[in-house]
């Protein structure tokens, strides 16, 4: 007795949908187990993770305020990865837009400055996230040096940058050495949507943003290039696209749209920059795009689901003493899950007899 | 004198990681499999290395707790990439974000303790010599092992039958699959190889690097042990090379630092990660003749029947 893997005649539709459920659950399960081994209530554990947070309109409005910068992040990713390239340094990108942005705030900090401000932070910070994905993207296309390995090396980098930046040039006069800068001014600050809430408008913006990628993939010509490239290199040389240019393309807005993000995580819910603005919301984020299957809407749910881990996260651990890390753990083994499950779609598995008569004729 | 020699101890020891880790993943790759779980696969060997030995006393079980995490690690990324044909690349990552918080999971109650770090080699008299006595006969077990692991994985990829088979995999899973060879057999055992290697990398930096465990302490060592196989055009020899050369980046900037050359520390620290890039970009741009990478590296393979 054998179990094998066989590829299907086509792609299972039901699987398809259904395979993002299975993995939730799968993980639901395995993370029972995990409670269970850290001695604790896994009722009430899941209870905090996945029902409090929904339960009172401040800490919707605080999966929102998660959710938003993972699925700005996602969505650019999708496009990579539908393309076959592989972006891995969007933390990297989000950390350089949210320089970049806070550089135009810094300097224009009690100049009384009017409000072209914000406008022109979140354009820099997109524009900063952009050109720093273009590195990989470039050494990729034209020295073909691994845009995995590159984009990744490129976090670090401006992780140290961003440190050495508040630690010494923007840092706070007034903030009692610690590494910050000073609050943002008002008018370079996001507004928030709802007086003395935490909602702010770039959750609108990454609505906007999730559209565009739907309409983008949906229905234009760029879009339909990047699925093909990906899916079928040989057909999209024959179509005379131009994966290299693609390429380029996807990093890019997978890019600026980190950089958005970045800075607009610094000028909304942080309000300064500081070292440790993002909990990995680079990394998280292409969870979110393998659990939303790479489909904007897809990924806005994805978003919210794993911006409601975030937020339980934090409340398991301020009530039950469950370590943070447990959300990574929880992350990770969902991102386990999710493919698992995806390769269900493609394949199927079926039990054969391995006796060894068979076994040597099959050969 | 003293500083030449302190200099060349502490580029050793910070290149014994990355040789370790990059040994295990050469022979991943040689089999046709990609795993960027080497971090992840590094961190919770790192905080079970550390785990074992503070609990025994022992650095050898430390270093065996950190080898088998990490081949438990691998047998997960095996299940996925090879049992189920998932893309190596998504697998690979999902292996390094479940490692970082499974690590800090492990090695939260071990934050703040200290172990006595793994022993030094010292033979009366040869290892008092002075320069060279003590860098060649004065190092910690894991860098005479790491050495001594790069010849051994020649030795097996090029001199023995086994070897060959196993590159063969690499280079075209579907004529190994046609002679009748388990391709899938075969990578996962490359694959196990690989964690039990990285696991050991890990196991090093709390057991003879730092004696204490610390929460994200590979900083990122996975990842350049990865772009060093690169580097070393999958030939370990070459491994021994790339590594030291790293090594040495990493301390001299520490040695810059210190001196106060007046450059932020944080720039020198992005050394490595900067100079990684521009290797990869070097090394790609002087290969255009043809890649020496294995022909069937990242593809997945799936046995017709």
């Amino acid at each position: 007795m054998q179990l094998i893997l066989e590829k299907r005649a086509e792609r299972s539709k039901t699987v398809a949908l259904a395979s993002p459920l299975i993995a939730i659950g799968l993980t639901i399960v395995t993370m029972t187990i995990l409670f269970m081994v850290l001695g604790k209530n896994p009722i009430s554990a899941l209870y905090v993770y996945f029902i409090v947070p929904l339960a009172d309109g401040y800490s919707l409005q605080e999966i929102a305020v998660k959710a938003t910068p993972l699925v700005m992040i996602a969505i650019g990713l999708s496009l990579c990865y539908l393309a076959n390239a592989w972006n891995i340094g969007a933390e990297g990108q989000f950390l350089m837009g949210a320089v970049a942005g806070s550089w135009i705030a810094v300097k224009t900090q009690g100049t009384g400055a009017g409000h072209w401000v914000l406008p022109a932070m979140l354009l820099l910070g997109a524009l900063a996230g952009a050109l720093y994905a273009l590195i990989p993207a470039i050494c990729k296309v034209r020295f073909g040096a691994s845009e995995i390995l590159t984009s990744l090396m490129l976090v670090y980098v401006v992780d140290l940058l961003l440190d050495y930046l508040v630690r010494g040039p923007w840092r706070d006069p007034q903030g009692f050495n610690f590494p910050t800068t000073a609050e943002f001014d008002p008018v370079a600050t996001v507004p928030t949507l709802i007086e003395g809430g935490r909602l702010h408008l770039g959750s609108i913006l990454a609505l906007v943003v999730v559209a565009a990628g739907a309409v983008l993939l949906g229905k234009t010509i760029k879009g339909f290039e990047i699925r093909v490239v990906g899916a079928a290199p040989r057909a999209a040389r024959f179509g005379g696209f131009n994966a290299n240019q693609l390429i380029l393309l996807t990093f890019a807005i997978s890019g600026a749209l980190s950089g958005l993000a970045g800075i607009i995580e610094v000028a909304g819910p942080v309000g300064h920059l500081q070292p440790g603005i993002s909990p990995g919301y680079g990394f998280t984020a292409i969870i979110v795009a393998f659990l939303g299957r790479l489909n904007p809407i897809g990924i806005l749910i994805a978003g919210l689901f794993l911006a409601l881990t975030f937020i339980g996260g934090e409340q398991a651990q301020i009530t039950m003493k469950i370590p943070l890390d447990v959300t990574k753990v929880f992350q990770g083994i969902l991102l386990f899950y999710v493919l698992a499950c995806d390769s269900l779609i493609l394949y199927r598995f079926r039990i054969v007899s391995s006796s060894p008569q068979v076994a040597r004729g099959a050969h | 004198m003293e500083l030449t020699e302190a200099i060349i101890l502490s580029v050793l020891a910070a290149s014994t990681p990355l040789l370790l880790a990059a040994t295990g993943e050469l022979v991943a790759e040689r089999s046709g499999v990609l795993n960027l779980g080497v971090e992840g696969m590094m961190i919770v060997g790192a905080a079970c290395a550390f785990g074992g030995a503070w609990l025994t006393g022992s650095i050898i079980i430390g270093a065996l707790c950190g080898m088998f995490a990490g081949v438990l690690m691998s047998l997960l990324f095996a299940a996925m990439a090879l049992g189920l044909a998932v893309n190596q690349v998504a697998t690979g990552l999902a292996l390094t974000i479940f490692g970082v918080g499974l690590s800090g999971l492990i090695g939260a109650r071990f934050v703040g303790e200290r172990i006595t770090p793994a022993p030094h080699l010292h033979i009366p008299y040869v290892s008092d010599i002075p320069l060279i006595g003590h860098i060649l006969f004065g190092e910690d077990g894991f860098v005479y092992l790491s050495l001594a692991l790069v010849v051994a994985v020649w030795w097996f990829l090029y001199r023995m039958r086994a070897g060959l088979i196993l590159r063969a995999c690499g280079d075209n899973h579907v004529s190994a699959h046609a002679l009748g060879y388990p391709v899938l057999k075969i990578r996962m055992y490359a694959v196990m190889f690989g964690g039990a290697c990285a696991g050991l990398a890990g196991a090093y930096l709390p057991l003879a690097y730092t004696p204490f465990f610390i929460p994200g302490m590979t900083a990122g060592r996975g990842w350049i042990a990865l772009a060093l196989t690169v580097f070393a055009s999958w030939l370990p020899g070459r491994l021994v090379i790339g590594a030291y050369l790293f090594g040495a980046v990493t301390i001299l900037q520490l040695h810059a630092q210190g001196a106060g050359i007046g450059i932020p520390s944080q720039f020198m620290s992005s050394l490595p990660y900067l100079a990684t890039v521009i290797v990869l970009v070097l090394l790609s741009r002087a290969r255009t003749g043809g890649s020496t990478a294995p022909a069937a590296l990242g593809t997945v393979f799936v046995p017709d029947r």
